[in-house]
């Protein structure tokens, strides 16, 4: 079989689709997903093929939504629900953590959620402080939900089934800066479907990169750069937000000793910490440098392009960062 | 504040003997339960919040014996009376507030956080409003799914100052979605009286905004409770889709074991206390001959057995393991539904 | 203001219990004074003043328990009066004098010196900010120390990205800016030797190897050859050793984490003594399955680099047997030191004509050498030793098929 090149976005659809037809309990539900065809034009088409039913278009009601899929899936069906950006998914936050999140605990195991929530990440649009941040942490932070971010065409192909079949609520982040995305989709797609595991995206030995959906691209990049300069760059996607694969990242910082983690969002708090505070607690004595963070400056995204280039993690940095941690920045 | 309030409830009971009392004997249930409940509270055997519902009975009584075994229910923080009504064995409602593993939410939820899956009661939610997205989405599965379940909300009138109230009563409405919004309106959110925080002090004026009927009955009246829900419960099992219920009611308790009840005064507690559910359907029933103080008394008696009961089991109920501490955070991979 | 707070009378005392006062407010009391009596669930103490002052306020009363460091009283000092504005809350003075940096050692490079018994505090840093990383200790155990001319190992997942970065010099922060490359040698064979001969119980074997037939071999060998594409001796034993390892593998790897982790490759470490003094035993890679020629080739190229101090790291950490041969400097046999954490050594003394006795009970002048083994006894025992001796013997024996 050879492989299909497709956009992010067209694989997302093709997942949609595929999630639909599988299951007659699927619907998907969320604003302008059916008539206009989705913010980002991930569900195009649908509506004609699926009809207003399941592709249903809801008024700008974040909270009621994603709190309607909560009590839908209670119910007995399996609502994918998208929410435009992680910004708004704010309004919705106490359904997500309050209910979805606590409800089979807090039920003693009587109730799971089997919910997948979709939303849009991150910056480089120039949208500005209300449709660019990264918020990712946030949800990783709260148990009782699974939190992915798929980076590559493959992942958003292949994600979307297994996060369908999780009995509990999937957060899935798209990052926007992803849907035109194009790249060939492995034949053997199918078979590397996994929201459990990180994933060495390129072999190194001198350090470990760590990043994840929109960063994973600045990563591999920065990866290649440093090869011309004789350091060995290995990139880690972490795919999987929460829980944590650390057994694939410690692992790789085991073999090089040193570690570099990419984060959009804003360094105090983020996710980044949590990732170097874990590889300090249990690979302290295979460090052999002080690991390293690139992450967004601490500023509301800013409208200028010059400005949020400036804010967001980039190659330079990121190279920079692996440098100065593999002690050639000399 | 000069308390002025309705004469209590009057007039014949419409139904049987055998109905009319099994509603007072389930208000006495209740009521038995949670004064058992209060004495536990001060020993120190349960904690957290309690929020009791004394004084409320007549709603939770008169509305679920209007819904079948198929229906959901959505219920609030103050939701013991709910719970018990629905089905949910009064052992496992006190195991619960004893932090047991037999708790019907195996100790994980206390007071605020009954449910049981078997008699489709999704539980005590401790959000103020947090329920009734919950509510839609189980109305908009069973829409779906073609079932003729019909989802009962209760809520306080508090929620409605809620951003969730609105947006679900819209989307409710604008999708014809079978829910049965159940507002229990006891005059205070806490100890902020309703005129103190809403514009508009008229509920059902808020439910006609989304175009959805609204009917309003006096809570402290079972019978008039009873009556309202089954107008609406039906109206919306037909496929009507959502009806609104303001029940005008008052707890005769504090809002949770912590109040010291400063924003109301002792003399509207007392005055209210002439309209409690229990004793003026009692005296209805005496005066139509379906009641006598010796069947009353074979009634409280049974309710206090069962008081015993639940309590014993709950004390001698086994605390959950600690090593058992994470278990239900996330389905393990074999149990997925 | 002065404070008089409670004093911890005894390691183990966490709070105190104040029984009584012993003066008032506005009281003028003097250095050495009983302030008030204290009890410790021991006893009743009393608790004195250090300073001359004026009792201005009592803070705990009678019968109160209070922890270690509370402040009892406040008083004023002489001179100072009770309007006076009250000075800044006390400070915990700094200590007097700033302590030198504590050195910058990475965890993963402090974790492997402690594993090789090398000292962290006298090796220059190459990391960032002067930093101890794991390859300067690498460097350092192995002997090698010779920063100036010691090119970082290639990445080993591009070979290719040739030439090899520049050398590093020693960041100028770093205090040992020049090092004595001598003494570290030397104390870092120190550390090594002095760590196997504690750790390693050793057993030692010998036994008289006949040369004859490799002698006869190598000499029509060369005759063939040009002086540079020659072979000694010493190719052929190691490559004996080398092929040896493959029937006793107990023989090849490394004592780890109290337990024997035999090696996947037979890369002999080659003794090779420096002319300054000191020495380093380089590998030689896969040395079992490279035909005697190469196994020569790298032979004189490693004695060549060790001399000019241009190893590689991976060479010196590499080995998982060492052989060294002292024949040249007139030794007949070899006791040799393990290297940790290898777990054998195999020692060639001087190839000379000796009597020996051959298959026919004739005594006659043969080329021999005395092969020695020292071995680690957690891993082997001698009778397997023997065996691995004898099986080098054989192999010598068939100087064509090495």
């Amino acid at each position: 079989m050879s492989p299909t090149r497709m956009s992010y976005r067209e694989a997302l659809r093709a997942a949609l689709r595929e999630a639909m037809q599988r299951d007659p309990r699927v619907f998907l539900m969320g604003e302008d997903v059916g008539r206009y065809g989705g913010t980002y034009a991930v569900s195009k088409g649908l509506l004609e093929e699926f009809g207003a039913e399941r592709i249903r278009d809801t008024p700008l009601s974040e909270l009621a939504f994603v709190g309607a899929g909560i009590g839908a899936a209670l119910g007995g069906m399996r609502p994918i629900v998208e929410v435009m950006t992680v910004n708004f998914s704010l309004l919705a936050l106490d359904q997500i953590v309050n209910t979805a999140a606590a409800l089979r605990h807090m039920s003693g195991g009587q109730f799971s959620v089997p919910l997948v929530i979709r939303m849009a990440t991150g910056a480089g649009r120039q949208l500005a402080a209300q449709h660019s941040h990264s918020l990712e942490n946030w949800y990783a932070h709260i148990p009782g939900i699974r939190v992915l971010a798929p980076a590559t065409i493959e992942d958003a192909r292949a994600m979307l089934w297994p996060a369908l079949r999780d009995p509990d609520p999937v957060v899935i982040f798209e990052h926007a800066q992803l849907y035109n995305l194009e790249e060939d989709l492995p034949a053997h797609w199918e078979s590397n479907a996994d929201i459990s595991h990180a994933r060495v995206r390129r072999n190194g030995t001198d350090l470990s990169l760590l990043a994840w959906g929109g960063c994973l691209g600045k990563a591999l990049e920065a990866a290649a750069l440093l090869e011309g300069e004789g350091i060995s760059a290995e990139v880690i996607d972490l795919r999987v937000l929460r829980p944590l694969d650390m057994d694939t990242v410690l692992a790789s910082v085991r073999r090089t000793h040193r570690a570099v983690v990419v984060d959009e969002g804003w360094r105090s708090g983020s996710l980044a910490g949590e990732l170097l505070a874990r590889i300090a607690e249990e690979s302290f004595y295979d460090l052999d440098a002080a690991p390293a963070r690139v992450c967004s400056q601490e500023v509301p995204i800013p409208y200028a392009k010059h400005l949020e280039d400036a804010a967001l993690p980039q190659v330079p940095m990121i190279a920079a960062a692996a440098r100065r941690v593999a002690g050639r920045d000399a | 504040m000069t308390a002025t309030v309705a004469p209590p409830p009057s007039g014949p009971v419409p139904y049987e003997q055998e109905f009319a009392l099994r509603l007072l004997a389930d208000m006495v249930r209740i009521r038995r339960m949670e004064e058992a409940c209060a004495q536990r509270y001060g020993e120190g055997r349960i904690r957290g919040f309690l929020h009791l519902y004394i004084g409320e009975e007549a709603v939770a009584t008169g509305a679920m014996h209007a819904l079948g075994a198929q229906d959901n229910v959505v219920a609030t923080y103050r939701e013991h009376g709910h719970a018990l009504l629905r089905g949910v064995s009064m052992a496992a409602i006190m195991a619960e507030m004893f932090g047991r593993r037999e708790g019907c939410s195996r100790g994980r939820g206390g007071s605020m956080h009954l449910f049981d899956a078997a008699t489709r009661f999704f539980g005590g939610n401790a959000i103020v409003g947090g329920g009734l997205p919950l509510a839609v989405g189980l109305a908009l599965a069973a829409k779906m799914q073609g079932e003729g379940r019909v989802t009962a909300c209760f809520f306080g009138e508090g929620a409605v100052a809620e951003g969730a109230f609105h947006e679900s009563m819209n989307l409710a409405a604008l999708w014809g979605l079978p829910v049965a919004f159940l507002c229990e309106n006891n005059l205070y959110a806490m100890g902020t009286a309703l005129a103190r925080s809403e514009s508009r002090t008229d509920l059902c004026a808020k439910a006609e905004v989304f175009g959805m009927p609204a009917l309003r009955a006096d809570g402290m009246d079972v019978v008039a409770v009873h009556e309202a829900a089954r107008q609406a419960v039906a109206q919306v099992r037909e496929g009507g889709g959502p009806v609104f219920v303001e029940f005008q009611t008052y707890r005769f308790r504090a809002h949770s074991m912590f109040d010291p009840e400063l924003y109301r005064d002792r003399a509207e507690v007392e005055a209210w206390k002439t309209r409690g559910p229990i004793h003026t359907y009692s005296a209805r029933l005496k005066a139509q001959g379906l009641l006598d103080e010796e069947r009353f008394l074979a009634l409280d008696r049974a309710a206090e057995e069962e008081v015993a009961e639940a309590t014993a089991f709950a004390e001698s109920a086994a605390l959950e393991p600690v090593e058992d501490l994470l278990r239900d955070v996330c389905t393990p991979p074999e149990a997925g539904p | 203001m002065l404070e008089l707070r409670l004093p911890s009378l005894g390691a183990d005392m966490d709070e105190g219990k104040l029984l009584e006062w012993k003066v008032r407010p506005g009281e003028h009391v003097v250095r050495g004074q009983v302030m008030c009596v204290v009890d410790t669930a021991k006893a009743a103490v009393d608790v004195e003043i250090w300073q001359d002052g004026t009792v201005a306020e009592l803070r705990v009363q009678p019968g109160e328990t209070v922890p270690v460091g509370t402040i009892l009283a406040t008083l004023l000092a002489p001179g100072e009066s009770a309007a006076a504005p009250p000075p800044p809350a006390p400070v915990t003075a700094p200590p007097a004098a700033a302590r030198a940096p504590r050195r910058r050692i990475s965890p993963a490079a402090r974790k492997r010196a402690e594993e090789l018994g090398v000292a962290v505090d006298d090796i220059p840093g190459s990391g960032p900010d002067g930093a101890v990383t794991l390859q300067d200790v690498e460097l350092a155990a192995a002997g090698a120390m010779a920063p100036a001319a010691a090119p970082r190992p290639a990445p080993a997942a591009s070979p290719a990205a040739a030439p090899l970065p520049a050398p590093v010099a020693p960041p100028a922060t770093t205090p040992a800016a020049v090092p004595d490359h001598q003494a570290e040698m030397r104390r870092a064979i120190a550390a090594a030797m002095s760590r196997s001969k504690r750790e390693i119980p050793h057993y030692y074997l010998a036994l008289t190897v006949p040369l004859a037939r490799a002698s006869a071999w190598l000499r029509d060998h060369n005759a063939r050859r040009p002086v540079t594409e020659r072979l000694l001796m010493a190719a052929l034993l190691l490559k004996s050793v080398a092929l040896a390892c493959r029937r006793f593998p107990e023989f090849n790897g490394f004592w780890r984490d109290e337990t024997f982790v035999p090696a996947a490759a037979v890369h002999a470490g080659v003794a090779i003594s420096l002319r300054r003094g000191g020495l380093v035993a380089p590998a030689l890679h896969d040395a079992d399955g490279k035909p005697l020629d190469q196994v020569m080739r790298e032979l004189s190229d490693l004695v060549q680099r060790a001399r000019a101090g241009s190893l590689r790291s991976s060479e010196l950490l590499e080995p998982t047997i060492t052989v060294t041969n002292l024949g040249d400097a007139g030794a007949d046999v070899v006791h040799a030191v393990i290297y940790p954490p290898q777990v054998a050594i195999v020692g060639f003394g001087a190839v000379a004509p000796r009597p020996w006795v051959d298959e026919d009970g004739e005594l006659r002048a043969v080329p021999t050498v005395i092969a020695s083994l020292a071995a680690d006894h957690r891993v082997s025992d001698g009778h397997r030793g023997a065996l691995f001796l004898a099986e080098i013997r054989d192999l010598l024996q068939h100087p064509e098929s090495l």
